[in-house]
């Protein structure tokens, strides 16, 4: 089962819902931040955009405190699949589950788009669908989706190969034009754009069911 | 009790907080007494304008408020409409433009708050939100400040609530230099048996306050700021501004809406103008109950509050409802759940009197009707303004002809009112709830409709908001006729069968007879097209006052109308989708320039009769759209509207969401004058593109709607011209794209 967390704040927590359940036909249900458990049948967990607890503070600095979140770290302590996309990759970052941090955008201002951005590697869990250099057009819509590290954490993201998507078009001022990045083992995985957004023919296209059926697939193969 | 005594009430007091002397002793009669002084601030928020609708309400009666597709009109927080299989939508548009003004941020979020609260209260989930925006010139670096203001407001606040912001309009015009408008418009999706309202029935049911915490924000910001012209002590009424919070919002919405799946709940309001103190008075006089409360019980955010204040506060994000007795428990439960405020403040009497007391004292006690239902109903001199005949004079003989017509497309194209609105829009979530079939930059904006389970429907909503404020400036009456059937032709290109509409009517000082006389015209002229078109008035707003130092805006009666598409697989687009589709003008083209965008940018005239509208021949295209984009008949429509037939022609070519595009090559009959048949803005006209143009054209014939092929679409450029002569316009889209949609950017972009 596909547990999508809902913090307070939470935004695209139903349409990750609906497409990993009404689209890609993956078993997936909402799961409230209070809880202290994970469900047991939870085979890959989501973290949804949105803007969780108003983002007043950081964004997802104060999220990474809910009480599921420290399920979640064990969850992928264990090796369990993680996806975070705009909010949730920045709760990811916040809770250190993945490097860098993710800044105000280059101009400013909030934006939403559909972006076209390449694909580094089709070989994780969350890109098996795709293939490497392939273009993929999903949208964005943040204000602070500019991820940054510092020189030496990004010679070692790339040297390790977590860069997953690159902006073609950098939207935000990303370093390295880094739009979705794993962490070292390749279960946690974070990216500003929202493929949720981009599953059915009609409403932007199906190069994000290519991400989320990924995983779909990862899930269902492995019997979970 | 704290805080400093309270003021000796009288007449003098009385007119301090706007009551007229007809007014004071009213209240002095009612009551048998002289008000206390939270009593005073009651009557006078209630009775201000922006509560009481006292100017407008004798014409707003006129409006044709029913049909067999309305489940709600105009009286509840906003109007509801039946889209079929048990779903209804749930939508208004409402002003917040004195507060943007002052505050575009804050003035700005807290519109799209107090909008989202009127859906949701009804127990709808907010589904997608319009903007309807209009500014002074674009060179002036003050509005430029309020414009990036304004769209930070919006965004900021739509975006965290997850809400989709999916069109709008914006226009920029020396008339809003004093007095800027923003009206935001939301629809939600509700089942009809679960449709709730502002009631408060049953004795002894608990009275529950939700939300945010009460604080000294907003206070008098009905009366004092919504009801008055501005001057120069204007910057002093910043205090009357409340701020947003649009996190808190967000959990209401979700709490809100888990709590109306249980049915503990009686009714429900949200705490908008005039806060508390309307909220309870609307709840009780609509079930013809009473209602006793205990302030001290309130939420709190500041100390040493007052009666007064907690009764005046405009603080946002809270709700009154009024539970079934002894479910108050699992009431605030959920309340708790989202961390909100929550407490039983009071109970439903059977009195019909409103009694509020202060730690046990008794400082409110007066009959709700009287207050609620014998608000003033003014009955103000109208009078045609002396110049207007003299500026719809026009005579277009003596009207130099446009010698450089692909320039003249370009400036238009290239200005503030017709170029790409993207700037603002992409600063929008215009996709969460992942139901945007059809986003900003079209005519109408198309969304699907889901199910509070999560299920997704074939229905479709689309949405569209409209006015021609110089056209209503040059004649209320048709420029109101207009707005409602461009908006009602927005819907139908889209396929989508116009169901209704809700208004947002801004104007100037109604104390005027001219301003009066353009609000009573533009009213009639709102019913006369809203009975004939079949879409009828569910919800709206008034806002008066919008001048500063005496100089009013154009009359702005803004129109949203909502239509219905089912199944939305079906749908036509606003843009040429390949090439070798034929080119087919739907509509008659007369030579009208009367209060056209080309006379406003090319002769520097406000001038002329606006176009005529033709209601019937209206009717009869909106059938022809619908029919014909069921029966795939249809794959483009696009409205014929600012800038006339060659500026809609070019957004046909290039606003294609691929940004490619495609060209066409076109060939007008040269009957009126070129600058006429070019830019002129009749109305009723439709730019059509299908693969079968004799089908469509007999479909057109049968429905009585003038069709001409005028072309065919394809290659890389525009080329508009007549037959066996010289074009008059010929175009690399690519350029035409970049002009357009650098309109905006290359204005508010420092290099």
């Amino acid at each position: 089962m596909f547990a999508v967390i809902q913090f307070p704040g939470s935004n695209d927590d139903r349409d990750m819902r609906f497409a990993v359940k009404s689209v890609l036909g993956a078993p997936a249900e909402l799961v409230w931040h209070k809880s202290a458990e994970l469900p047991t049948d939870t085979a890959a967990v989501l973290l949804p955009g949105g803007f969780s607890y108003g983002d007043y503070l950081r964004c997802g600095a104060m999220a990474r405190f809910s009480p599921v979140m420290a399920a979640v770290k064990r969850f992928a302590d264990a090796g369990g699949p993680v996806f975070g996309t705009c909010n949730g990759f920045q709760i990811l970052c916040e809770a250190g589950l993945l490097p860098g941090a993710l800044l105000r955008n280059r101009d400013l201002h909030f934006v939403c788009e559909v972006s076209p951005l390449r694909v580094e590697r089709d070989d994780t869990i969350f890109t098996s669908r795709t293939r490497a250099g392939e273009t993929l057009h999903i949208p964005i819509k943040h204000g602070e989706g500019a991820w940054f590290a510092t020189p030496e954490l990004l010679a070692r993201v790339e040297e390790r190969g977590q860069v997953v998507l690159r902006y073609l078009e950098n939207p935000n001022g990303a370093v390295a034009d880094v739009a979705g990045i794993t962490n070292e083992r390749g279960n946690v995985f974070g990216l500003m754009p929202h493929p949720e957004h981009a599953v059915e023919p009609a409403f932007g296209g199906t190069d994000g069911a290519k991400i989320l059926g990924s995983l779909v697939d990862h899930v269902l193969g492995s019997g979970a | 009790m704290s805080g400093a005594p309270e003021p000796v009430v009288d007449l003098a007091l009385a007119r301090e907080h706007g009551l007229t002397d007809e007014e004071w002793a009213n209240v002095c009669e009612i009551l048998g007494r002289t008000p206390s002084f939270p009593e005073l601030g009651i009557f006078s928020v209630m009775w201000s304008e922006h509560c009481s609708y006292k100017s407008s309400k004798k014409h707003l009666k006129t409006l044709p408020t029913e049909g067999e597709q309305v489940l709600q009109g105009p009286g509840e927080n906003a109007g509801a409409v039946a889209i079929g299989d048990g779903l209804a939508v749930i939508f208004k548009i409402e002003s917040h433009n004195h507060p943007s003004y002052i505050e575009p941020r804050q003035g700005a979020a807290t519109g799209v708050g107090g909008i989202l609260r009127d859906i949701f209260t009804m127990g709808a989930r907010p589904l997608a939100s319009l903007d309807s925006i209009r500014f002074g010139p674009l060179d002036d670096p003050k509005h430029q400040f309020l414009l990036r203001g304004v769209v930070e407001g919006i965004g900021g606040y739509g975006n965290s609530v997850g809400v989709a912001t999916v069109g709008g309009e914006t226009q920029f015009h020396e008339c809003y230099r004093g007095n800027i408008l923003v009206n935001a418009f939301n629809l939600g999706v509700v089942e009809t048996d679960r449709i709730f309202k502002a009631r408060a029935t049953g004795a002894g049911n608990p009275v529950i306050y939700a939300g945010s915490k009460t604080g000294r924000d907003g206070i008098h910001g009905a009366s004092l700021l919504a009801s008055a012209e501005f001057d120069d002590t204007t910057e002093s009424k910043r205090p009357t501004v409340q701020v947003g919070d649009p996190f808190t919002e967000k959990c209401l919405i979700e709490a809100c809406l888990e709590l109306m799946q249980t049915d503990a709940v009686v009714g429900i309001q949200d705490m908008g103008a005039a806060g508390l103190t309307c909220s309870s008075f609307e709840m009780a006089s609509n079930s013809g109950t009473g209602i006793e409360m205990d302030l001290d019980r309130v939420p709190q955010r500041a100390e040493g509050m007052t009666p007064y204040e907690l009764l005046l506060s405009e603080s946002q994000e809270r709700m009154l409802l009024v539970a079934k007795q002894g479910r108050e428990d699992e009431v605030l439960e959920i309340f708790a759940r989202w961390d909100l405020d929550a407490a039983v403040v009071g109970r439903v009497t059977d009195d019909g009197r409103m009694r509020v007391r202060w730690h046990g004292e008794t400082v409110v006690d007066i009959p709700v009707d009287p207050v609620a239902k014998s608000s003033p109903e003014l009955d103000r001199p109208t009078q045609e303004p002396a110049s207007l005949r003299e500026t719809q004079k026009l005579d277009l003989a003596a009207l130099a002809p446009e010698e450089d017509l692909a320039g003249a497309l370009d400036a238009l194209l290239d200005s503030p009112n017709l170029g790409s609105k993207a700037w603002i829009y992409r600063q929008y979530d215009q996709l969460v709830q992942g139901n945007t079939l059809i986003g900003p930059g079209g005519d109408a904006a198309l969304v699907r409709i889901k199910r509070e389970d999560g299920s997704a429907t074939d229905k479709a909503v689309a949405l569209s908001v409209d006015c021609n404020p110089r056209w209503c400036a040059l004649d209320p009456f048709e420029g109101a006729r207009a707005a409602v059937a461009e908006a009602a032709r927005n819907v139908a290109c889209t396929g989508a069968r116009p169901l209704a509409l809700t208004n947002c009517l801004n104007f100037g000082n109604p104390e005027k007879p001219e301003i009066m006389w353009q609000f009573v015209e533009a009213v009639r002229g709102m019913s006369d097209a809203a009975r004939r078109l079949g879409t009828p008035v569910i919800s709206g707003n008034v806002s008066l006052y919008n001048e500063t130092d005496g100089q009013p805006i154009h009359p702005t009666p803004t129109i949203a109308v909502v239509g219905l598409l089912e199944p939305w697989e079906r749908h036509a687009v606003a843009w040429f989708r390949g090439e070798g589709r034929a080119v087919v003008l739907l509509g008659e083209t007369r030579e009208e320039l009367g209060g056209s965008e080309w006379l406003a940018l090319r002769r520097g005239l406000e001038a002329g009769t606006p176009p005529s509208v033709d209601l019937d021949a209206e009717a009869r295209l909106h059938s022809l759209l619908v029919r014909a984009v069921a029966e795939g008949l249809l794959e483009t429509a696009h409205d014929v509207s600012n800038g006339g037939l060659a500026v809609a022609l070019a957004e046909c070519c290039f606003t294609a969401p691929d940004a490619v595009g495609v060209g066409a090559r076109i060939e007008l009959e040269d009957g009126i004058r070129p600058d006429a048949l070019l830019f002129g803005e009749s109305t009723g006209r439709v730019i059509a593109a299908t693969a079968d143009a004799d089908a469509l054209c007999a479909a057109a014939r049968d429905a009585g709607v003038p069709a001409r092929p005028i072309g065919v679409t394809g290659g890389d450029r525009l080329t508009v011209g007549s037959p066996g002569a010289e074009a008059w316009i010929e175009r690399p889209v690519a350029a035409l794209r970049e002009l357009w949609s650098r309109a905006l950017p290359r204005r508010l972009e420092r290099e």
